[in-house]
């Protein structure tokens, strides 16, 4: 069954066409990544996914259910959960403090019973608490968690914002360049990462990556956008032979000839 | 020369390094869970023992000030938990002295039961001003709050109800299990208790899931909004709990005063609560206490120098800025 299904999806900032006519499904706790060249419209496509921008023709269904008017607040809510293209981290916050932001969603204590610190209060903020720890764990850096997150290796600071995603408690996690700025090393702890997020929580992952190997290496099926279109779709083999993906990354044969 | 103009950059880098943990290193020493409950029960008792040896004079003073901290605490939920500039912070302030004035003037109702209302209508004033505006960004933010605080004082000094450019006279005094509260001493005490609780719901915030959820929206907005955060709505909360906060210092300002006019709620008044409140350091609660303090203390201390003392209280706020640009006791991290 598809998680998400995007249908006929446009965007236009003024006169320039960001995103257009796109239409793709997501399966089920798989792992899509999305890539094209500089500018093709892949992080405005997660900006609209995720709330941030309003796309003006097409729909969006999560879950089966529209979020094309939905607030981010809501999608996330919702169970869908982003890291950004350049880290936004609370910097000057904790690790953990920063970890415990994801759970802000999953739980509910308000003025009242946060002032008189009432036992439901503390029982949640212990939830809270546990659960971002757990989050930690899982990426593997638990034991950074009272760290100032500023101060955090850049490596480390993309695992944090990792764990603060998966502590929203997703069905579907959106990545945007989780590699960028990674040694070989890391990524290919990043890839490992991955799938243990896929199969061990049975979260659904897509991915925007520059990053060839690693995309080829993970991804279940890639989506090429240009120009705000879709040009190719498949597996990593299809769309590697896939004419129009060449042309559009290496450019034409006649116009090189040119 | 290039290497000697590095020398003395690196010199002076250096030097401000060390008065920066000069200055740093003093406040370290508070931080200190041990010396931090000593000093405080030190102050909490000598606070509660002063009356009983300290002139009227002193009480009046002291009374202002816990009636600043009141505002300044308040006014720390929305500028410095939340990070939302407010130019208008009187105005709220207006809305509970008001409350209160007219409702045991004009209606005879007990000033305890009028407490309520003026909950009730600082937060609805809360509202007002923090429904429509709060999607703006902190200049847009700043003008709007201010035109807001003006319209409310201006709007006191053109309605009958409230009592027009002389305001409200006679309001009675409370009655407290039978005892009619007038004297320094009653007010010093009531005072201190309303800083009492104002110090204890704002630690109690800060460290919940509401004051994490004001530190998220205050360090990057859309990030919290990413994490499942409704920026509007927590925005909105902190606006009310800071108006609460005012309402209630703004009861019982005007029992104190029995009489407020709406000079009282002018533009400079917003200012000095929020120069008090930026001084002492944003976010930071015992900093805050103490901006209000010095707000309130420094004009006495100086009442000899006479028309030169706001000069001088000028001077020495931009020199406190300019080394201490987050306030004298500023939040950890920042």
């Amino acid at each position: 069954m598809a998680i998400l299904e995007v249908k006929n999806l446009t965007l236009r900032f003024g006169g320039l066409t960001a995103v257009n006519n796109l239409s793709f499904n997501i399966e089920e706790n798989s792992i899509t990544s999305l890539i094209g060249p500089n500018g093709a419209g892949k992080t405005s496509v997660f900006n609209c996914l995720t709330g941030f921008y309003r796309a003006n023709e097409g729909d969006i269904l999560f879950l089966g259910k529209s979020i094309k008017k939905l607030k981010p607040f809501k999608i996330t809510e919702m169970g869908m959960a982003r890291t950004f293209q350049n880290l936004r981290l609370f910097k000057y916050m904790t690790v953990l403090e920063n970890v415990m932001a994801g759970m802000h969603c999953r739980s509910g204590a308000g003025i009242v019973s946060s002032i008189l610190r009432l036992p439901s209060q503390r029982q949640e903020e212990r939830r809270i608490r546990e659960t971002s720890e757990k989050c930690l764990d899982f990426v593997g850096i638990l034991d950074k968690k009272d760290r100032i997150a500023k101060n955090l290796a850049y490596g480390d600071q993309r695992r944090v914002e990792l764990a603060r995603a998966l502590a929203t408690q997703p069905k579907l996690l959106l990545l945007d360049e989780p590699g960028a700025g990674l040694n070989h090393d890391e990524k290919m702890q990043l890839i490992a990462l991955m799938q243990k997020i896929q199969e061990q929580l049975g979260i659904t992952i897509v991915l925007i990556e520059h990053d060839m190997g690693l995309v080829m290496n993970v991804s279940e099926k890639i989506i090429v956008l240009n120009y705000g279109q879709k040009i190719a779709e498949g597996t990593a083999e299809q769309v590697q032979n896939d004419q129009r993906v060449i042309e559009a990354y290496l450019g034409k044969e006649e116009e090189e000839a040119v | 020369m290039v290497i000697k103009d590095l020398n003395t950059t690196i010199e002076k880098t250096s030097m401000d390094k060390r008065m920066v943990n000069w200055s740093d290193r003093i406040f370290e020493v508070f931080e200190d869970t041990k010396v931090k409950t000593g000093i405080s029960t030190l102050l909490i008792v000598t606070s509660l023992a002063l009356p009983y040896f300290a002139s009227n004079y002193v009480l009046e003073i002291l009374t202002n000030a816990y009636f600043y901290m009141i505002l300044c605490l308040g006014l720390n939920i929305v500028v410095g938990f939340a990070g939302l500039l407010d130019l208008g912070y009187a105005a709220f302030f207006a809305v509970g002295a008001y409350t209160t004035g007219i409702l045991s003037t004009r209606l005879g109702i007990n000033f305890w039961l009028t407490i309520p209302f003026s909950i009730l209508f600082s937060a609805i004033a809360g509202i007002i001003i923090g429904g429509p505006t709060l999607r703006l960004r902190s200049d847009y933010l700043a003008i709007v709050t201010l035109g807001f605080g003006e319209i409310i004082r201006i709007a006191a000094r053109n309605l009958k109800i409230t009592g027009g450019a002389s305001g409200l006279v006679g309001i009675e005094r409370p009655i407290f299990f039978g005892m009619k509260l007038y004297q320094n001493q009653h007010f010093y005490y009531i005072f201190l208790l309303l800083v009492f609780l104002a110090v204890f719901v704002s630690y109690r915030l800060h460290n919940s899931r509401l004051g994490r959820a004001w530190e998220y929206i205050r360090e990057d907005e859309d990030a919290a909004e990413a994490m499942g955060i409704d920026r509007v709505k927590f925005k909105l909360y902190a606006y009310i709990t800071g108006a609460i906060f005012a309402g209630i210092a703004g009861s019982f300002y005007a029992v104190k005063m029995t009489s407020i006019s709406p000079e009282t709620f002018q533009f400079t008044q917003s200012v000095n609560i929020l120069a008090a409140v930026v001084l002492g350091g944003m976010g930071k609660i015992p900093g805050v206490i103490m901006g209000a303090f010095i707000l309130v203390m420094f004009p006495e201390i100086f009442r000899s120098i006479g028309n030169m003392r706001m000069l001088v209280f000028g001077i020495i706020l931009l020199i406190i800025m300019i080394f201490r640009p987050h306030g004298l006791w500023p939040e950890k991290n920042n």
